[in-house]
């Protein structure tokens, strides 16, 4: 087996474990909204923080972002990208919801 | 321990047989990120507008009357699906496998992408049934807004994909054209991250918070 066909066997192998690692995540996800139902905050957290971790192991496996020294620039770009979406997210949401609050539309 | 191998975009790299599409794609390529990260951030304000917009339901239906989880799921599954074959497009290309190999998973990824939009445009129509139209609430126009954008990002990933085969059908293999499939590839995936988002804060979001 030559060099280059074991090249092409490796990173198959990374995309079909980031397809893996999807979608048990995927099952993961859909499994608990419907063993515990939607309703309460405590399963959304649970939720949220597995899709976050969906998201980490796409942008490894198949847009191959890690730490190593070259793609140093296209990390510095999503992180300042990343940075001015939460502060657009954060603030509208803080803003907004203060707002609601004061206009007393907000159900408490 | 053996080194790995350079990395000089993001995505997967073309690599060292194809050095000269590799060279090529260098800085397009950080540029289509950076417009990636632009459209990502155009998302973020749509999200921000539905988080906002969540209680605003001014007595129309709400998430629990009008989404469907199965679906939802099926959806999720199939745009999965895609991204790995996509991926597998792109390996095809990169270690010289036949031509035909790469339009197969040209192929299969717009046959899913396509599958997609169709599930997604029936889940449109059948809240429209239910009176879940854009101009019913401020919660609807906001889902409006942001999903179908999601939509319409895939219908033009579609389109590019049909482009693209038809020109490596006329045009072979160039630099050019392998360096537009690397690009093609990334905004695949990006719409792949997008789609989380979309399930985790507008589906979840909305049936826990609506």
């Amino acid at each position: 087996m030559d060099k280059r066909s074991e090249m092409h066997r490796r990173e198959r192998r990374r995309y079909v474990i980031g397809y893996g690692g999807s979608l048990l995540l995927t099952f993961a996800v859909f499994g608990i909204a419907y063993r515990y139902g939607i309703e309460t905050p405590g399963v959304y957290l649970a939720i949220s923080l597995l899709g976050l971790a969906q998201l980490i192991v796409q942008l490894v496996y198949f847009l191959h972002i890690d730490r190593r020294r070259s793609s140093r620039e296209d990390l510095d770009l999503i992180l300042f990208s990343t940075m001015v979406l939460l502060i657009i997210i954060l603030g509208t949401v803080w803003i907004m919801g203060n707002l609601a609050v004061r206009m007393h539309t907000f159900p408490m | 321990m053996k080194r790995a191998p350079t990395h000089s975009y993001p995505g997967l790299n073309l690599g060292r047989r194809h050095a000269s599409a590799d060279k090529a794609s260098e800085v397009v390529t950080f540029g289509f990120w950076v417009f990636l990260m632009s459209d990502l951030v155009y998302f973020g304000l749509m999200f921000a507008i539905y988080i906002t917009m969540i209680d605003a339901q001014a007595g129309g239906p709400g998430p629990h009357e009008l989404f469907d989880l199965k679906s939802i799921f099926a959806q999720t599954l199939i745009l999965l699906t895609s991204s790995l074959t996509v991926g597998l497009a792109m390996l095809a290309l990169k270690y010289n496998l036949p031509r035909w190999r790469i339009v197969f998973w040209f192929f299969v990824t717009l046959v899913l992408g396509l599958s997609f939009l169709v599930l997604e445009i029936r889940d449109f129509m059948a809240m429209a049934d239910k009176g879940g139209v854009p101009q019913r609430s401020g919660f609807l126009s906001a889902f409006y807004g942001l999903v179908p954008l999601h939509g319409l990002h895939v219908t033009a990933g579609c389109i590019w994909l049909i482009v693209l085969g038809i020109q490596l059908r006329i045009f072979g293999l160039t630099d050019l054209l392998m360096s537009r499939v690397v690009r093609l590839a990334l905004f695949w995936h990006f719409l792949d991250l997008i789609w989380i988002g979309i399930i985790t804060i507008v589906y979840f979001g909305g049936l826990t918070y609506g």
